[in-house]
């Protein structure tokens, strides 16, 4: 369920997500894990690193020829007995969707996990028109059930415990035995596995995602562990992929390469239980399968990233690695991101998405300790990418008042060198001299900020520049140069 | 402007695409056609033995259960034995797979129904296209043979694998496709199936059986051995 971001409010959101307990529960059950389970799949595979560059390089060139890639792919699709529908907006995508689905007198819909509907905002489009949309995997189907929005790109419902959704099912499931014991969570798995089971079977029409598409001959590829995604593309006479056009890529050599670092990177599994490529609709003969295949292909401001600082973004596979391994995120969780994707590749995807003016705070909202683009399967070098929102944000004035007026101040005086040494010689003995019976200041004038949480240590006496023109001195004398 | 055509505009114009593209073309045309190998892990890269021991080891890294076979008469009585060893009744569903039709069911006393599965079907069995040492992984194509709905719709799936169809790699997978359907063809369905269904969704816990099968019962057939 997508509502309008509230990404420009990242500070209140994130306070909100400090005071959450369930939420700080859930995510601390979350933290360890995927990090553990990466690093441990990781280790477990030699080539790792090189694969994690045969990825990257193999997105690049396909990114690089993009037009001529997706000429190849809509080819193979047609010739598959497939439907390729474009979309500028999501807006656009919803529509073609709405349509297919009146086509067919379609009541209710399934639907496979997709991020990409997500942002179109699809499940709110659909019941605008009259048509249920069911959620099938379990992480999804928890949060329509709550309204909200997905926390994790591949952990849709991390921020939950179990405690919420055992509450959630007897609140939702009100036909079954109040008096079942739903304690365990196989019990939970269960019975969420027999209810959707009947959604499966009734649904007019399948929705889901794609992680790639293959130009080499047609295909839409889906990654899942549930089996969710596949039972809804086989069971509903329609199937329509919903995807973006940057999912590309040449060949199934290609995305076998790709396919080695993507769950080793997300779950810290080898390869994710099933892996679905599929190739347009029912053939003569096939007992089973869809008779239409449709898909949707994406842009919303993909393509205005191209040839940009930007463009390296359109590399991410939505592994989720970043998340997990963000100390921003891992404190606060995804929904204090305020819109579909979160932690540091939503950070520098949303402002591309939904404009910088409606999204300012989340490139700042980062220690920039470079864990995620440590660890990207494909190389994206995040936080240089907020480095260049935080540039345009302070080019457009978006920058908050105190910072470009601190930034202002620091840089007058950086461009004047004499007058620099001259304020630190002075500053310094003057703060070490205030600061000399604690070593630390609790409170400072105009650093309140940082001082709230934590203490501001004094300095020694001499400034950088002093101490260093002092041990280049000694060193000379010394005789050794160094 | 067609939303086709608007987007093909901007892709172009953000890659500053010039007039002349035959280098560009050129590029994506080789790509395509000689679909170039990158880096495969050497643990897949052994002999025939080495591959389904290894196949062995992944698959079951995965809570799916092995069985090997030195004929595929047998596969019948294994699979009765299964069933009986697990509660299940003796009744299972199979596509018109020749290799599985070929075998003499009634002797087990099995009663197996052929077709696409049905809600209410409690086991499956195909007849994986390849397996792949590397993770551990059947690969399954679509069609009447082996319809696609027996691998998602059961409690239990069953499936049966040649020794002599293990490969050490997904590349080599693909080569093997390829050499049935042709370059650039696919069938309808391939389903990589690597292990049994799982979610991690409730309660930061891993359990298996979330919508697709709770067990995958692997018969690997080695009559080489």
């Amino acid at each position: 369920m997508t509502a309008s971001p509230t990404s420009a409010q990242f500070v209140l959101n994130a306070h909100q997500a400090f005071e959450d307990e369930q939420l700080q529960k859930a995510l601390h059950l979350t933290r360890e894990g995927f990090v553990a389970n990466r690093a441990a799949a990781a280790a477990r595979l030699p080539e790792f690193e090189a694969l994690r560059d045969s990825a990257r390089d193999i997105k690049a060139h396909t990114l690089g020829l993009l037009d001529l890639y997706l000429e190849a792919y809509e080819k193979k699709v047609i010739e598959a007995g497939g439907t390729v529908h474009w979309a500028r907006t999501g807006e656009e995508a919803n529509s073609i969707i709405i349509e297919i689905c009146k086509r067919h007198g379609a009541k209710t819909v399934t639907k496979g996990k997709s991020m990409v509907a997500e942002e179109t905002g699809l499940n709110d489009a659909l019941a605008a028109q009259g048509i249920s949309p069911v959620e099938t995997d379990l992480g999804e189907y928890l949060i329509q059930l709550r309204h909200e929005m997905p926390s994790h790109i591949i952990a849709p419902a991390v921020h939950l415990t179990r405690d919420q959704i055992e509450a959630d099912f007897r609140r939702n499931h009100a036909d079954l035995p109040p008096e079942r014991d739903l304690t365990e969570p196989t019990a939970l798995l269960a019975e969420a596995r027999g209810v959707l089971r009947e959604k499966f079977l009734a649904a007019d029409v399948g929705i889901t995602g794609a992680n790639f598409l293959v130009a080499e001959t047609g295909t839409s590829i889906i990654v899942t562990n549930e089996g969710n995604g596949d039972l809804t593309q086989i069971l509903p006479p329609v199937h329509i992929v919903l995807t973006s056009i940057e999912k590309v890529v040449p060949t199934l050599e290609d995305v076998s390469q790709i396919l080695r670092v993507l769950a080793r990177s997300a779950t810290g599994q080898d390869i994710s239980v099933y892996t679905t490529f599929s190739t347009g609709p029912r053939r003569p003969g096939d007992p089973d399968g869809p008779e239409e295949y449709h898909v949707v292909l994406l842009d919303n401001g993909r393509s205005s990233m191209l040839g940009t600082d930007f463009a390296d973004m359109l590399r991410c596979i939505r592994c989720g690695a970043c998340l997990n391994h963000c100390p921003v995120y891992q404190a606060v969780g995804g929904h204090a991101y305020g819109w579909v994707y979160p932690g540091p590749m939503g950070a520098v995807l949303t402002p591309s998405l939904i404009g910088i003016d409606k999204s300012a705070p989340l490139p700042n909202a980062s220690t920039f300790c470079g864990a995620c683009e440590s660890v990207c399967p494909v190389r994206i070098p995040l936080p240089k990418l907020m480095r260049h929102w935080r540039e345009r944000q302070t080019e457009r004035g978006l920058a908050p008042q105190a910072q470009r007026w601190g930034l202002g101040l620091w840089g007058f005086f950086a461009r004047r060198p004499d007058l620099y040494r001259l304020a630190t010689r002075i500053a310094m003995p003057l703060l070490a001299w205030l600061g000399r019976s604690e070593g630390r200041f609790s409170r400072l004038p105009l650093a309140n900020g940082w001082t709230a949480t934590r203490d501001f240590p004094a300095p020694q006496g001499d400034t950088f520049q002093a101490q260093w023109r002092k041990r280049t001195k000694t060193a000379a004398a010394h005789g050794d140069g160094e | 402007m067609s939303a086709r055509a608007e987007i093909f505009a901007n892709v172009r114009h953000a890659l500053a695409v010039s007039g002349n593209e035959a280098p560009r073309r050129r590029s994506v045309e080789d790509r395509l056609r000689h679909a170039p190998q990158g880096v495969i892990p050497a643990r897949g890269q052994g002999d025939a033995a080495a591959r389904l021991a290894l196949f062995r080891d992944e698959a079951e890294r995965v809570s799916a259960d092995v069985t090997e076979l030195e004929s595929a008469q047998q596969i019948p009585a294994a699979i009765a034995t299964f069933l009986h060893d697990r509660n299940l009744p003796a009744r299972l569903r199979c596509g018109s797979d020749p290799y599985l039709a070929a075998l003499s069911w009634e002797a087990t006393g099995l009663h197996v129904e052929k077709g696409r599965a049905d809600p209410s079907d409690l086991v499956c069995v195909s007849h994986a296209f390849a397996g792949v040492a590397e993770t551990g992984t059947l690969v399954l194509t679509s069609g009447g043979d082996n319809p696609t709905t027996l691998n998602f719709l059961p409690d239990t799936h069953i499936v049966v694998l040649n020794a002599a169809d293990i490969v050490g790699d997904y590349e080599a997978a693909w080569q093997k496709l390829r050499m049935v359907y042709g370059k650039g063809l696919m069938p309808r369905t391939v389903n990589f199936i690597t292990g049994p269904s799982r979610s991690a969704d409730i309660g930061h816990s891993l359990l298996l059986g979330a919508h697709g099968p709770r067990t995958l019962h692997i018969l690997v057939v080695n009559e080489g051995a």
